[in-house]
């Protein structure tokens, strides 16, 4: 009231502003000059609970009350938001892009250096059965779902960094969406399929002795002698249990951010994205040394996986414990066509 | 060019959630679909209870930007932050990346895809040509018009403001000083009666200048 008396006056400049209300635009962001702020008004409009403490609860991501029904509409500010921002674009991105180049660089250069294994004796023509039917299939089948997810998963990291500017509008609109939706819809039917080559190979794949010593010689790179091996050998066991443990932790993040539905908070698929994306990319860069090490890695490796059949001089070279086992149902060219055609073979080696 | 920012005056907001039915009748947005809400925290509590309506706060480094798989963001000359819809994928990773739960999905399809995003575009519209197309896919393009956001304009009390951060900003700070605060806008409010010595000297200044 101090001021009442200082200001004769006043009772005027409050007639003065209650006309300026009557008068002044709702337009807010234009203040009327006659529109003068009235100090005890202010504070009567006021709330005392802004304080430091609602504050701090304001930038720690306290949650409060909210008519809206959006997951986590209820906190202010999330903030584990710029985290996962932070990850994602400044360590998984181009963490994937050293892991997948500095793998194909690395056997390009072991490539150049070393070259791919050769048999080391001519072929005999005599064949053994390698992989089924159905062990194809099934290899196949992951391997195609791999590649695909693979590629279309990079493409919704790394394309608009390097295809974006270079298509136009409609068609980088088309291309994304296609590559999202086959990325989501085809990656519940790889999760089926590795799960069953989980279940059929892994007996084949419990780590012995054997195993031990083919690592100790480093598969061969090191020392003259090739190790033994049994029907797989340290390295492939090795790509088993890596496919196994790390590509069951990509299907079950897959899972988890390919269904939305189920309220999930955001933290939870902020998690999970990261842990889908570093596992893919981890399998991906391994990838490559399984497909070079199955093709133009190894001499007659690839016909194994195609035809299911290898060649005797193969079989013993690389898998001289198996070869033991299943050398006398070795068969030439003749015998085996008679096996698909069904015929009987003239000469029977096959029991 | 002006830049557009909102500031929601905590001391004024009282809840009434006009600002949300504001945006959702200016922009018809979908059902489900929610652009402004209003948080209350310590609700109920007499003396601590303070609500924030809140929405796309326009970011000048969004995340929502750095982290979109297709770089459907872009920001306007105004310093807002529009999208796209014809290149959204849905996959999400903007509400992921956004600190204030901005970015919204109208719907859950067939094994659970999201629909395109959707969030506040500052009543600024969209990318699109044929205002009809663009009012249906983005809501009102009320800047165009040269007006401002809905919600800010249909707030009762007018602690929801919304323009150029210059013009913003002196509003707010016209008013941090009639509240005669202690230490500045967001700290707590002198609990003595009456007004601290600065916030009286600009009172009368204020005053002074009114009855010139």
């Amino acid at each position: 009231m101090k001021n009442c008396k200082r200001n004769p006056g006043w009772l005027s400049l409050v007639a003065l502003l209650l006309v300026g209300c009557l008068l002044s635009l709702p337009s807010v962001a234009q203040p009327d000059q006659s529109q003068t702020a009235d100090a005890k008004r202010e504070l009567m409009q006021s709330l005392p609970g802004v304080t430091a403490d609602y504050w701090r609860d304001v930038e720690g991501g306290n949650s409060g009350t909210t008519a809206s029904n959006s997951p986590g509409a209820d906190t202010l500010i999330m903030v584990e938001g710029e985290a996962w921002r932070e990850w994602r674009n400044n360590w998984v991105s181009p963490g994937g892009l050293i892991a997948l180049g500095g793998s194909a660089l690395t056997i390009l250069l072991f490539y150049l250096l070393v070259g791919s294994i050769k048999l080391d004796n001519p072929r005999s023509g005599r064949k053994v059965e390698r992989w089924k039917r159905i062990d194809r299939a099934i290899h196949w089948y992951v391997a195609s779902l791999f590649i695909i997810l693979g590629l279309t998963g990079l493409m919704l990291l790394y394309a608009k960094w390097f295809l974006q500017p270079i298509l136009p509008g409609g068609v980088w609109a088309a291309f994304m969406t296609a590559s999202k939706n086959i990325h989501n819809y085809l990656g519940p039917l790889f999760a089926l399929g590795l799960l069953a080559m989980i279940i059929k190979w892994m007996r084949h794949n419990w780590l012995t002795l054997v195993d031990l010593k083919w690592f100790a010689k480093g598969g061969g790179i090191i020392g003259k002698a090739h190790p033994s091996a049994g029907y797989l050998n340290g390295g492939e066991k090795a790509w088993f249990w890596l496919v196994t443990f790390v590509g069951l932790t990509v299907v079950i993040s897959g899972l988890v951010v390919d269904f939305p539905n189920f309220g999930q908070s955001r933290e939870t698929m902020q998690t999970t994205l990261l842990i889908h994306a570093l596992a893919a990319l981890i399998l991906m860069a391994a990838s490559f040394g399984h497909i070079y090490i199955g093709t133009a890695g190894t001499e007659g490796a690839f016909e194994g996986m195609k035809t299911g059949y290898v060649d005797e001089t193969w079989a013993k070279q690389h898998h001289d414990l198996w070869y033991e086992e299943v050398k006398d149902q070795a068969m030439d060219e003749e015998e085996l066509q008679a096996l698909k055609t069904g015929e009987p073979a003239p000469a029977d080696a096959k029991s | 060019m002006a830049r557009m920012k909102f500031l929601c005056d905590s001391e004024r907001c009282i809840e009434c959630n006009g600002c949300v039915t504001a945006c959702k009748n200016a922009n018809e947005t979908e059902w489900g679909i929610q652009r402004r809400r209003v948080v209350t925290l310590d609700d109920g509590e007499v003396g601590s209870e303070v609500s924030i309506s809140v929405a796309c706060m326009h970011c000048s480094d969004a995340p929502c930007m750095a982290v979109c798989p297709t770089d459907c963001f872009y920001p306007t000359e105004e310093g807002l932050i529009l999208h796209n819809k014809d290149l959204c994928i849905g996959c999400g990773y903007c509400l992921y990346a956004c600190p204030f739960g901005a970015p919204q999905f109208p719907k859950q399809g067939a094994l659970g895809a999201r629909g395109k995003m959707d969030k506040c575009t500052f009543c600024a519209g969209g990318p699109e040509d044929d205002p009809a197309l663009e009012e249906q896919k983005y809501g009102a393009n009320r800047l165009k018009d040269g007006k401002l956001p809905l919600c800010a304009e249909m707030c009762s009390t007018k602690a929801l403001l919304a323009g150029d951060a210059q013009e913003v900003a002196d509003i707010f700070r016209e008013r941090v000083v009639y509240r005669g605060h202690e230490d500045g806008g967001w700290g707590s409010l002198n609990k003595e009666p009456g007004l601290t010595d600065l916030a009286q000297q600009a009172a009368e200044l204020a005053t002074d200048a009114a009855r010139s």
